[in-house]
């Protein structure tokens, strides 16, 4: 017993600040704005990445009103867009910075930031039982630079010239050079500006995750008894820590080519007629440094909705998580291999056919561990006593979409078929579904799940209901026509398909996709309502636990403060998977194993 | 209960650890750099170039201040504040040098036809050091801030953990520094 008494002030002198900053008089200064509660910048996150959200969708609303019907006018346009959409049409090279900026903006702001952003700095040490991040100043500071990235990014809509166009994987020559489009001036430099930031942003919250994971566990939370959330989340963080620096270096050598005329990605390049004075760079080298961050971010993405999802699935439906640390290793494996695939973006470039098997093989290896964790999300489910909340609904279409744009990676992964779907809207689909809505419903699925943990009031079911079930129909809806597009060889990132005969035929089906989108972005509408309304007028929770789940997070009061447990961090004697066991329904994680348990 | 009984794991501070994460990130960072020098290195139109005498003179000047920031920290440790302020003001001194020098470095390389937009080996050079001169100048930062506690009469730090950060990151971009010099001397 010493040996727990001496940890426990070992715990006290490193909580000693975040103990001290409890007894400060609050002001709205502190409390709202530049809050070290790690609470409350989780909620920062969660706006940012809202109102980003939907700037982000909107954007993809106005862009498919063009795809929908390339000839129709829409003179209300010119109204809100100016010269950007001449006579109610908008102007190609606006279609283009809108389709980036609505990839830069879903991807970075609000997959990235406002995902993990938000729920790491929210469960985290709710979860592992710590009072706050190992480090506060840097955690509030990761949120400042974030809102710093935002406000340039946002500023460079408004440039005359147009925000960043090239794509939101920005490939040189065309971001290299402001004399190859509108948006390769001064809206890129914004954007890479705008993104360094990002990265410092991200730089931070990783460290401190990391950190604060490894170092700050409550007693008896052992590794082997985090919840699955924290693992993932974990693993997010090693994955940015590890890959946004080489995007850094990556964007600032293409700083260096743009504005102080060196060459690193440039050689022999006319540009309406005029020879540039560029020579011995290499496009295809900054492709390599781009994709070495842009396949990891996908998991960044993608593993804080999978632990979320995990977590959900096992509370809802009353049954311990099937196949823990088989969760865990297969967490693993995709952060290993997630490193190691990058090349499967770059089939088309050239690549020396060996090389591009290896890769082909190595993606392919991704299916198993992905297949693991939905064997085991499926085992979790079945013969479960489920109860549909709006979280668990999400977290079950999660699966779904994970299962549907998974399956279609296994065909983009092989080098031979690439080659034919590469740039199609085959691979909008496919990304789209197995990334970006999954990603979105573990996002959902976690605000639906913590929002009593976050504000002590329930969202309002009806709406949540209508609006699950909108956007899951609706997105399979969106997307699944995408696949038949791509595999006719429909092209990505066309402003008008009206010009060639084999496309055409497809005006009927782009209209039918551009209705359904609109439909889903109004269902969002719904949720952001629901959301803003419930903060203040939501039914309000009256106990501690709504959910019976095991997690750390619910013993806290049901409004935490600073320092989230008003008298000693509870201490942790069991995993967190502890449900129908020995007739109980339920064990939270706190409760001491008695002597008659069975072992789980 | 005796299965409950959970060992003082905590023995690394928080901060620390945050530094040594911090460490893995810049490594990345220029792991990225240098994979691209190695990749543009065996495309055409790269050209051989020889190193400023100025580096390494500036090699010789941090690894001097390595060892004064370890003095330094050896000193705080056994709390012998006057030795300890002298020597954290020589390594910012140390550091300082190393900065002039590199400048000096570059300048020479600059008047010998090598500049910036002239080659892309010579734009990887600039690039490289240049990052590795801001992390320095980044750690000079704070081993100013660290000198002014250390000389100023009204506070009073017992807390050696900063002096430990410093010392790790200096410790650090001193090894960095040696890795990318016998990097750019074998592969040009």
């Amino acid at each position: 017993m010493s040996t727990a008494i001496l940890n426990e002030t070992a715990q006290h002198e490193v909580h000693g600040e975040a103990h001290h900053e409890h007894h400060h008089q609050e002001t709205f200064l502190t409390k709202y704005i530049f809050s070290q509660d790690h609470k409350m910048i989780a909620k920062q996150f969660l706006v940012t990445g809202i109102i980003w959200a939907f700037i982000g969708g909107l954007f993809s609303v106005v862009f498919r009103l063009q795809l929908a019907d390339p000839n129709a006018t829409y003179p209300f346009l010119e109204d809100f867009l100016g010269h950007w959409a001449k006579g109610g049409k908008l102007q190609p090279e606006f279609y283009y910075a809108l389709v980036t900026m609505h990839g830069t903006i879903l991807v970075f702001f609000v997959l990235t930031a406002g995902l993990s952003g938000t729920f790491a700095n929210f469960l985290i040490p709710l979860q592992i039982g710590a009072r706050d991040m190992a480090s506060p100043l840097l955690n509030m500071l990761s949120y400042w630079f974030f809102f710093l990235a935002s406000i340039i990014m946002l500023s460079s809509l408004f440039v005359q010239t147009g925000p960043a166009s090239g794509g939101w994987t920005i490939y040189p020559p065309l971001s290299a050079l402001g004399e190859a489009s509108q948006g390769s001036k001064i809206g890129m430099d914004l954007w890479l500006v705008s993104m360094a930031m990002f990265i410092v942003s991200s730089l931070l919250g990783g460290l401190n995750y990391i950190t604060t994971i490894l170092n700050m566990r409550t007693k008896g939370m052992s590794m082997t008894r985090m919840p699955l959330t924290i693992w993932a989340l974990f693993f997010t963080a090693v994955l940015g820590v590890l890959s946004f620096p080489v995007l850094l270096s990556g964007a600032i050598l293409l700083l260096f080519d743009r504005n102080l005329g060196t060459s690193f990605y440039l050689s022999d390049i006319v540009v309406a007629g005029k020879i540039m004075p560029n020579e011995g760079g290499s496009a295809i080298l900054f492709q390599h440094l781009f994709w070495f961050l842009g396949h990891p971010e996908v998991y960044i993405i993608l593993l804080p909705a999978m632990g979320m999802s995990s977590e959900i699935l096992s509370v809802n439906s009353r049954k311990p998580i099937f196949g823990y640390m088989a969760m865990v290793g297969s967490l693993f494996a995709i952060t290993i291999l997630a490193f190691l695939v990058w090349a499967h973006h770059m089939f088309v470039t050239g690549l020396n056919p060996f090389l591009g098997s290896v890769f082909v093989l190595l993606t392919l290896l991704i299916a198993v561990p992905s297949a693991i964790k939905v064997f085991n999300w499926l085992t979790t489910l079945w013969r479960g006593n489920i109860r549909f909340t709006p979280a668990m609904m999400f977290a079950i279409g999660f699966v779904s979409l994970f299962i549907s744009g998974g399956l279609t990676g296994i065909f983009l992964g092989n080098s031979a078929l690439d080659i034919h779907l590469h740039d199609t809207y085959f691979v909008i689909a496919h990304f789209h579904i197995v990334m970006g809505v999954a990603s979105f419903f573990g996002l959902f699925a976690g605000v639906y799940h913590w929002y009593p943990k976050m504000f002590g009031r329930y969202l309002n079911n009806t709406l949540s209901y209508i609006h699950f079930w909108i956007t899951i129909v609706g997105a399979y809806l969106i997307f699944w026509p995408m696949h038949y597009e791509g595999l006719a060889g429909m092209p990505r990132r066309y402003y008008d398909f009206s010009n060639w005969e084999s496309f055409k035929n497809f005006g009927g089906l782009n209209q039918f996709i551009s209705i359904i989108a609109m439909l889903v972005f109004a269902a969002q509408i719904l949720f952001i309502i629901n959301f803003f309304y419930s903060i203040w007028k939501g039914r309000k929770v009256t106990t501690l636990n709504p959910w019976n789940a095991n997690t750390l997070e619910w013993t806290t009061p049901i409004r935490p403060g600073h320092g989230n447990w008003p008298g000693d961090i509870p201490e942790v004697h069991r995993w967190p998977y502890d449900y129908a066991k020995d007739g109980k329904d339920f064990i939270p994680q706190d409760v001491p194993v008695g002597d008659d348990e069975s072992k789980h | 209960m005796e299965k409950e009984v959970i060992k003082p794991k905590n023995k690394i501070h928080p901060h620390k650890f945050t530094l040594w994460v911090g460490i893995g990130s810049i490594v990345m960072m220029f792991a990225g750099l240098t994979s691209a020098y190695i990749v543009k290195r065996n495309q055409s139109g790269w050209v051989s170039y020889d190193l400023p005498i100025a580096f390494y003179y500036s090699t010789i000047v941090i690894i001097l201040s390595s060892l004064t920031v370890h003095l330094a920290e050896k000193a705080f440790k056994v709390r012998e504040m006057s030795k300890y302020r002298k020597l954290i003001a020589l390594t910012l001194f140390l550091g300082l040098i190393f900065t002039v020098t590199q400048f000096f470095g570059f300048k020479e390389f600059w008047k010998m036809g090598m500049t910036l937009q002239a080659n892309v080996s010579f734009s990887f050079l600039y690039v490289i050091v240049g990052l590795h001169a801001l992390h320095i100048i980044g750690g000079v930062i704070a081993m100013i801030v660290m000198s002014l506690k250390a000389f100023s009469s009204k506070s009073r730090s017992y807390s050696i953990v900063p002096v430990q950060l410093i010392s790790t990151y200096w410790h650090f971009v001193d090894i960095l520094w040696i890795y990318l010099l016998i990097f750019l001397i074998m592969i040009k």
